[in-house]
């Protein structure tokens, strides 16, 4: 695959974009994250897995500058998460689970709204919508309202419009949920393009086929990162054919 | 700022691109207005009333012209004998009834009393009570106009009643007041909650959240639109009010102005309030209407005087925000009078809106963590 040739080249002394030192956030006396490292570099696709309940969402918001550690150094695009998450969120896209675009906007004027929400100048967003709408193949669609897309261009919209900003890093919260298979790997291929052009993708997926497309996965289990590597080492140290199977023998609550 | 606009305008969009959301915001209004302001009335107008009148004399005839011709009533028959007062009542022409006995005349000169029977449509006892009254006050009027005839004995002394700021007793003057509180506090609350809590469920809050906006930022950018609309909705109720039933604003219109803002802001606080506690959009309308309307209707003194209440809702609605804006709106619409007399609520309001605010801020922070 394309993916892994470009990996051997990557591996090399990369600038890290995201550096987790001995992250812990408590919720009263529940340990949310448990003493997380790991690092982040730029250009990457970091896959986050975990069962529900393991603590992702918890380390996500806190990348994203949303709420703020109990303990331990979090810099994101070279911000402290703790002293200036509102730097952060200027550097950062994001999509999330749910549908992040407004249905009773057009597809314009939802690109328009985020634009000037991440502080755009309007030629430039003009520029950027136009080349958008080029390369999705999406003109006829510029001025529909988002009720009236289907599922799959919206859910490519939404990631276009995350990354319109030209972010160094870019959140996708399961972006894939709900998503027929060819839209997933149309969706895919745009990850892979963006990584090419430098943005850092942080994604995290229940898809187990989906984590084999990362370069490298963390495994989360009862707030701990437990496994972090790319896919090819990971399943040779678990003996296993497939992520699938490695998450399976890893990540089961343990009785 | 620039990023603030253009949320606002995203807000606009959402409202005036939704066609129910327009309808509640000022289609609901005019109804309301005009629903209560005609249907609702207290006021009796051409009330049929039928004469029974076995005298026939001057001052019966007299008696029954002034009476049909004061446009209360209006006279829809002129009954024979008895037995047709059952008949025209069941048949709704008459609400009521008068007789005059076959002395009626004779006895009024030769005594200087006589007994007129007034028999009203107990089945509708509003009605009932009002015509009663109205009648009684046509008679005793003429009462006074005999008494200064010639040769009809002592002059009657008679109470004069009076009603100040709405001597007709005009039921809208007291009905416009309390559907501009009620509108506006319902609308602000409800609108405002719900535009929040869609933001919540659809998940596109979560995006915002992670953007650059500061949740004031997107707090404000949700209920600036609404502010607006909500003031230019007053000022609409209040035109209406004035073409409709010449209902004036007696005291400073721009203090009603400013004072209108205020309520709004504190209802859209309120409104942000419900949000924080509610996940989805239906438990933002429950609580909004249900929470709102019904103890607003009931307690604020809107219908029901809170003099007349017993203690413990006395209390209920002591921290209900509309009971004060009653008396301010009531007090510069109606009575004319100026800041000095409703400073006390319009403090009260402030405060309310001060407490609401840093409930919110304190529950969207829980929220966030």
């Amino acid at each position: 695959m394309i993916a892994s040739a470009k990996k051997v080249e990557k591996t090399m002394d990369r600038k890290k974009v995201i550096s987790v030192k001995n992250l812990v956030k408590k919720f009263g006396s529940f340990i949310a994250n448990d003493n997380l490292n790991f690092e982040v570099y730029e250009g990457e696709i970091f896959g986050f897995l975990g069962a529900n309940g393991a603590g992702k969402t918890t380390a996500l918001r806190i990348l994203s500058g949303l709420s703020s550690p109990t303990s331990g150094e979090v810099m994101v695009a070279g911000y402290n998460a703790r002293r200036d998450p509102e730097k952060i969120k200027k550097s950062i896209g994001y999509m999330c689970q749910k549908f992040s675009l407004y249905e009773d906007l057009t597809s314009k004027e939802n690109i328009m709204l985020y634009g000037g929400i991440y502080g755009m100048t309007k030629s430039l967003i003009k520029k950027r919508t136009q080349d958008l709408l080029n390369r999705l193949d999406f003109n006829e669609y510029g001025d529909r309202l988002i009720s009236d897309l289907p599922l799959g261009l919206r859910q490519k919209l939404a990631f276009s419009v995350a990354v319109l900003h030209e972010p160094k890093i870019v959140f996708l919260d399961e972006p894939t949920g709900g998503v027929d298979p060819i839209t997933r790997r149309q969706f895919w291929e745009m990850i892979y393009e963006t990584a090419n052009r430098g943005i850092t993708v942080f994604v995290t997926t229940h898809y187990m086929d989906e984590a084999e497309y990362c370069d490298r996965i963390s495994i989360m289990s009862e707030g701990r990162i437990v496994a972090l590597d790319t896919p090819a080492e990971l399943k040779k140290q678990y003996a296993a054919n497939s992520v699938e199977e490695v998450f399976v023998k890893i990540a089961r609550p343990k009785e | 700022m620039k990023r603030f606009i253009g949320f606002v305008k995203k807000e606009f969009l959402h409202i005036f691109r939704d066609f129910r959301t327009l309808i509640i915001l000022f289609g609901i209004p005019t109804a309301q207005i005009l629903i209560f302001g005609f249907v609702v009335s207290t006021d009796i107008k051409d009330a049929g009333v039928a004469i029974l009148d076995l005298s026939k004399d001057e001052i019966s005839v007299k008696l029954s012209d002034k009476i049909c011709s004061s446009g209360f009533f209006k006279r829809t028959g002129n009954l024979q004998n008895y037995g047709d007062i059952d008949k025209v009542m069941k048949s709704g022409k008459a609400k009521a009834v008068i007789v005059f006995g076959a002395n009626f005349g004779r006895d009024l000169i030769s005594t200087g009393k006589s007994d007129v029977s007034i028999i009203t449509d107990g089945s509708e006892p509003n009605v009932a009570t009002l015509i009663t009254s109205y009648a009684s006050a046509i008679i005793t009027d003429f009462n006074r106009d005999l008494a200064g005839l010639p040769g009809t004995g002592s002059i009657l002394v008679q109470p004069e009643v009076r009603m100040f700021y709405n001597p007709e007793l005009k039921s809208h003057f007291m009905f416009v007041p309390g559907v501009i509180t009620l509108i506006m506090i319902l609308i602000c609350a409800l609108m405002t909650s719900v535009t929040i809590t869609r933001e919540k469920e659809f998940g596109t809050m979560e995006v915002l959240l992670v953007s650059p906006l500061k949740p004031v930022q997107i707090i404000l950018g949700k209920v600036t639109p609404y502010f607006l609309l909500s003031f230019l909705n007053v000022i609409l109720i209040l035109l209406l009010s004035w073409f409709v039933f010449k209902l004036p604003v007696k005291g400073s219109l721009v203090l009603l102005l400013a004072e209108s803002m205020l309520y709004i802001l504190m209802s859209l606080t309120l409104g942000i309030l419900i949000s924080t506690v509610s996940k989805t959009m239906q438990q933002a309308i429950f609580i909004s209407l249900i929470g709102l309307m019904l103890p607003t209707i009931l307690l604020s003194g809107f219908i029901f005087p809170i003099e007349n209440m017993p203690k413990a809702y006395d209390l209920v609605s002591a921290v209900l925000p509309p009971r004060y804006f009653i008396v301010i709106i009531k007090n510069i619409m109606i009575k004319g009078t100026g800041f000095m007399y409703v400073w006390k609520e319009t403090l009260i309001l402030a405060f309310m809106t001060s407490v609401f605010i840093l409930l919110s801020i304190r529950n969207f922070k829980v929220t966030l963590e």
